[in-house]
Order: C-alpha cells, then structure tokens, then sequence
C-alpha cells in the first residue's frame, strides 16, 4: 500500500514537471516543424520569461499590490511580452538572414545566440541564484501511511491547470483561426503557402512569438516550482523540453504534450527509485535511444528525402 | 526617403526597449531572504535609451545604411584565380605555419612564466580545434560533445596515475586511443542520423558523461576532481626541485644548472608544441589521402558520393573517431598542464568555445584555426576589463559570423577550375 503511495507521489512529481516541458517543447516543435531548425536559444527565452516574471512579482510587491491572482496574472502577461518580443527579436537578428542555408549554419547562429542570451542576462542580474517567492502555498495531504505521506500541493494543481488552459487554448489557435490555419499551411509547404498569398515571414515570427509566450509561462510555473533560478536554468530545461519535442514527434503539437509527460514521468520516477543525480542521464539516454531507433518520434510523420 | 520605414523603426525602437530594460535596467537583489527590486545606475539607463535610439535610426535608414556597406570592398574578395595561382596560395600557407612554429620555438626563452602558460592553454586549444575541425569543418558532421572526448583522455590519464602510477608519456597515446575508441563506439550508432540530429545527440552524449563523472564519487572523486597528476618527465628526468619518483633524475642537476620553476613550465609549453605541430601534419596529411577527400565529397554531395560507392559509415566513423583520438591528446596535456582536473573543466561551453575557434577560424583551413585560437584564448587576456564580456561577445560573433561570413575568415580553399558562364 504505501509502494502504491508512493509510485503515486512519482507520478503527480512527473506530471506537474512534465506538463510544463510540454509547454516548453511546444515551441520547439513548432519551430521545426516550419522552418526544419532546432531553436537553440528557446530555452534562454524560457529563462529570461521566469526573470521577467520574477521583476514584476517583486516590483508589484515593493508597489503594495497583495491580492495574489493580480500579481499572478500580471507577471503573466509580463513574462509573455518580454519573453515573446525577445523571440521576435531573435528571429529577426539571427534566423532570418540565415534561413534556406546549409542546416547547420542556422544550428550554430542560434547556439551563438544561446550564448549571448546566457551571458545578457548573467551580466544584467549576476550569476548567483535568486530565490523565487513560493507565493502558492499549502496543499492537500492524504493516505497518510506510517511515516509517508501523499501530498499534492496547490501549487501543482495551478500548473496542471495552467497548463491545460494554455494547450487548449492554443489547440484552438492552431485549428480555428486565420493565422492557425496559416500555420498549417505552411508546415505543409512552404513555398506553396506563399504562392498562395500567405506572408510566410509573418507566419514565421507568429511561430516564434507563440512558442516564446509558453516558453515564458512554464517559466514563471516552473520558477515558482522550483524556487530559485539563475542564467543558466534555461539550458538544461531547453534541452529536456526538446528531447520531449522529439519523444513525441518533431512538428506535432500533441507530440510534444504526449512526450512532455512520458518526460517528466520518467524523470520522477528516476529520482525516486534511483537517485536524482541520474535523471538526466536518464533523460538524455532517452533522447540518444529515440532518435537512434524511432527518429519520427511517437506521433511524428515520417520525413521522405527527396533527390 | 526613409518615411515608409517609420512605422517599421518605431516597432523596432520599442521592441528593444521591451527587451533591454526589465532585464538590464531593473536589478534583482536578494537581502536576507526578501528579494528587493533596485533601479540600475542612470548611466545603465542611458545606456539602454541609446540602443533604442540606435536601433531606432538604424531601422530608419536601413536602406542607406545598407547600401554605404555594400559599397565598402570585402577584405577578402572571392576571386576565382587560376589553378597555379591557388597552388602558391596552399605553398604559401605552408610556409606560414612553419614560420609560426620556427617563432613560436624561440619565443618562450623572452618573455614571463604567466605567458608562457597562456600559450600553453592556446596550443591545446589549438589541438583541440584542429582535432574538431576535421568532424565540422572536413566531414562536416557538427559535434557537439567534443569535450567528452577530451574529458576522456584527461580522466584516463588521472585514474591510470592514481591507480597505477603510470607517466605522462605512457598515458598520452593510452588517453589519445581510447578517447578515439570512445568516438568510433558512439560513432557507430549515431553517424546516420542527420545533421542537426546528430549535433543533438552528441550534446546528450557530453553532458551524460559529465554527470557521469561528477557522480561516480567512488572513481572519480565526483566534483572534488582529481589532484596530483604528475609532470611530465623528459627521458627519466623531473622538472620539480627533488625527484619524486625513485630512478628518475632531475633535470637541473644532470645538465648542472640552478633549479628554476620556468623550466617546467616551458617544457611543457615545448611538449605541447609539438604535439599541436604533430596534430596539424597529421592531419593535413589525411586531407590529401583519399579518406581526406572522402570526407569532402560526403559533405558536399552525400548522395553523390554514395552513389560513386563510398561508404557514408566509415568515412564519417573515420572523421569522428580522429576528431576523437585528437581530443584525447589534447585531454591529456591538458591534465598534465593542470595537475588537477574536476568535472568543471568538461562542459557544454568548452565545446561551444572549440566550436567558435573552427567557426571563426573558417571550416577545413587549418591556418584560420590556429589564429582564431589564438584570438579567442589572448584577447580576452588582453583586455581584462572586458574578460566578463568575453562570452557575450562570443556569443554575438558566432551569430555575425553566420550572417555575415558563415564560411569563416579564411575558409579553406581547394584548387579547382570554374565553368566559364556562356555569355
């Protein structure tokens, strides 16, 4: 019974860390799954939304606003416009002028810029750690059995639910609106897309901007979750959230919540039954075997080479 | 006129306002266990408004300002010469490099102990870009995880001192192998994953083994590292003031001369010159055999050269696994240089630097990379006052170079003959 409890305490851990991958590697997936590039820096434009978002909850708090859903929904917003403007930006300084090149030129302008982006936010605001507020305290507890106890704390709840609002909320983006519809066509095919009178640069950014936006919200989530963050959280979140992107299938949005999950689950249960220090050595392993053995990923559409 | 670029400069102009000052202009401090939110000092500010207003007139005057740049003329013009004439580029770059090595041998006698350290850490960083050159710019498979391989020939040699008290000399081609070794086994699975998959991987590959080396405490002494690797040893004589090991000699008492420190450090300056000058011959010379030029052809035209029956495993495997066997040498000065190494020296940003020296430098030109090496490890050196911007810039180099030149400063060029285009 408490085996049972405690598999079960994995398994929340797992969801809550997975569903905000998921939104990360949604940025990942849609990225390549337009222009066939892995976005190196997204995981710094993740990083740079959980300052953002840290700023404003404590310029709002220095300002004397306490009711917590404003500050919440205001660091929110916050986040989401620096950390999308910082995409925009990027793609306009460092993808654009490379796009249709040789595939690894546009790999190393956006490592380049992964760099740049680390270090911008390492000289602005120092390298150490800064402490996140848990502003979302308490949680329920139950089947408590001996000395273990199940918990499931308010604050994973905020991020299923965030979560969910969010991917649904994109879901419809993408299936029911004009520039969802774009989208689409030109993940299909580029070229035809823009015969047919659809601005694919426009499309292009919208790509980014939106991957940018969840990218800022899993980092104020996750900021919260963990409680500290530093210039360098982006890079190994960024590279969990691709690995989810490509565990799911690269350029498939259900993909990439599906391999979010399995992600975060797999990492939970890592760190509970083996040691913590492993788990990205299991999450790794994990992307080494999948695109050794399934490189289409789990919902990926097989990619035909034509001669 | 610049007014349809108004509307276009404004959003340009506030977009980096958004950018630049939550970040820049307001600080995080942490007091006692309360975060407090400080503005930054007015010169950050003017700082900040000067990039918008920047950004702004750029934007404004895009289409002069672009047009003024294309008319300056490229420092390197792409002229398409003449066969021959490329020929006595390719002497000419011979006899530059020998000219660097006939100075680079004389030069550790002039100048201060601190230098010649620098120079050492420069030529193994010139090993390792010469090693990873052949993976980029040769092969062109981009690796991302070089530094593995380099942590292998450095741990190899630190455990076999430790545990079995084996010398420099001995370790060098123990660490070299089996770092190459490690490349062909990853090798073997990954190289027919394509381009930016592989780079991915390799990224997975670099990082397991680093947290592999933090966490096997019990081998590896975790992130405590490993001390007291030994000097390297020249024919049975130590460098150190008394003789640690029972047989050997000391070098200042065999030739009779005072002890001084310097000697160490420029033997080992020496020892790393000549493994750099060995790397580079070595490598030049496979660029002439028929692997070297197999390995052009597959980066050029995989399906051409496929079908010409080159087989795409073992033409990448032997890229890899050289690139590999190279990092390993360098891995292994690198430990004997340091005297200790801990899992700190083996991260995804060391990769990232090696990288950058072969982009810079121009992939497959082996001058290129040796200056860019050089550039790389000096300047930041020179202008300390600058050091913690180092990789800001680096950073933002990299982006420039793929804009501006993605075939680097000066790429490598093959003789050949162009068609003539009909008129």
């Amino acid at each position: 019974m408490q085996d049972l409890l405690y598999f079960s305490q994995q398994l929340i851990n797992g969801l809550t860390i997975g569903s905000a991958y998921a939104l990360i590697a949604i940025g990942y997936t849609m990225v390549y799954g337009i222009i066939g590039m892995i976005n190196f820096a997204h995981g710094e434009i993740y990083m740079i939304g959980a300052y953002t978002s840290l700023i404003t909850i404590t310029g709002l708090a220095s300002l004397g606003v306490t009711w917590l859903p404003l500050i919440l929904v205001i660091a929110l917003v916050c986040a989401m416009i620096v950390s999308a403007s910082m995409g925009w930006a990027v793609e306009r300084v460092a993808y654009r002028p490379v796009r249709g090149r040789h595939r690894l030129i546009p790999l190393i302008s956006a490592i380049g810029m992964s760099i740049f982006l680390q270090n911008y936010v390492h000289l602005a605001q120092g390298s150490r750690n800064i402490g996140f507020p848990a502003l979302i305290d308490g949680g329920f507890r139950f089947g408590e059995i001996g000395s273990f106890r199940m918990s499931l704390s308010y604050m994973q709840i905020t991020i299923f639910i965030t979560t969910l609002i969010c991917m649904s909320a994109l879901s419809l983006f993408i299936s029911r609106s004009r520039i969802g519809r774009a989208c689409r066509a030109v993940s299909q095919d580029l070229g035809m897309a823009s015969l047919l009178g659809i601005d694919t640069n426009r499309i292009i950014s919208a790509t980014f901007i939106i991957g940018a936006a969840l990218a800022a919200v899993a980092g104020l989530l996750l900021g919260m979750y963990y409680g500290s963050i530093d210039p360098l959280f982006g890079f190994i979140a960024g590279l969990k959230a691709f690995t989810a992107a490509v565990l799911g299938g690269i350029g498939s949005i259900p993909g990439a919540m599906l391999g979010g999950l399995i992600l975060g689950i797999s990492e939970s249960m890592t760190s509970g039954y083996l040691s913590g220090e492993y788990k990205d050595v299991v999450s790794f392993g994990l992307l080494i075997l999948i695109l050794l053995f399934k490189p289409t990923g789990l919902l990926g559409k097989p990619e035909v080479e034509k001669i | 006129m610049p007014a349809h670029n108004l509307k276009h400069a404004l959003f340009c102009a506030f977009i980096t306002l958004i950018i630049a000052y939550p970040i820049v202009g307001l600080d995080l401090e942490a007091e006692g266990v309360n975060i407090i939110l400080n503005s930054a000092d007015a010169f950050t500010v003017a700082m900040i408004l000067l990039a918008v207003v920047i950004v702004f007139l750029f934007q404004l005057f895009r289409d002069n300002v672009m047009a003024i740049l294309q008319k300056i003329p490229r420092p390197l013009p792409k002229v398409e010469k003449e066969p021959m004439a490329e020929n006595r580029r390719a002497k000419i770059e011979s006899w530059v490099l020998l000219g660097f090595v006939v100075f680079a041998l004389f030069w550790p006698f002039f100048v201060s102990r601190g230098s010649v350290d620098l120079a050492t850490l420069v030529l193994i960083y010139v090993m390792l870009a010469l090693g990873l050159n052949v993976v980029v710019g040769l092969a062109g498979l981009l690796d991302l995880g070089y530094v593995a391989f380099y942590a292998v020939g450095a741990y190899t040699f630190a455990l076999l001192s430790q545990y079995t008290g084996i010398s420099f000399w001995m370790a060098l081609p123990i660490g070299a192998l089996l770092a190459g070794l490690t490349g062909m086994i990853l090798g073997f699975p990954v190289l027919r994953l394509r381009g930016d998959y592989l780079a991915i991987v390799t990224l997975g590959f670099g990082e397991i083994i680093r947290i592999l080396l933090n966490n096997w405490t019990s081998l590896t002494g975790g992130p405590n590292g490993i001390g007291n690797i030994p000097d390297p040893t020249l024919f049975g004589m130590e460098f150190g003031r008394r003789v640690k090991e029972p047989g050997n000699t000391s070098f200042h008492e065999t030739f009779g001369i005072a002890y001084n420190s310097e000697h160490k450090v420029i033997f080992l300056y020496m020892i790393a010159l000549v493994l750099a000058v060995f790397t580079a011959l070595v490598i030049r010379r496979f660029m002439r055999m028929p692997v070297g030029r197999a390995w052009e052809a597959l980066r050029d035209d995989e399906i051409a050269s496929r079908s010409l029956g080159l087989s795409r495993t073992a033409v990448k495997l032997s890229a890899f696994t050289i690139g590999a066997f190279f990092a390993g040498f360098a891995g292994t000065v690198f430990a004997s240089k340091q005297g200790f190494i801990s899992p700190e020296s083996f991260v995804f940003l060391e990769s990232a630097i090696v990288l950058a020296i072969v982009v810079l430098g121009g992939m497959g030109s082996q001058v290129g990379v040796v200056l860019a090496a050089i550039a790389v490890t000096i300047l930041p050196e020179l202008a300390r006052e600058f050091s913690e911007y180092r990789m800001l810039i680096f950073g933002a180099a990299m982006v420039l170079m793929m804009v501006w030149r993605p075939q680097g400063l000066m790429p490598m060029r093959r003789i050949h003959i162009t068609l003539k285009k009909q008129e």
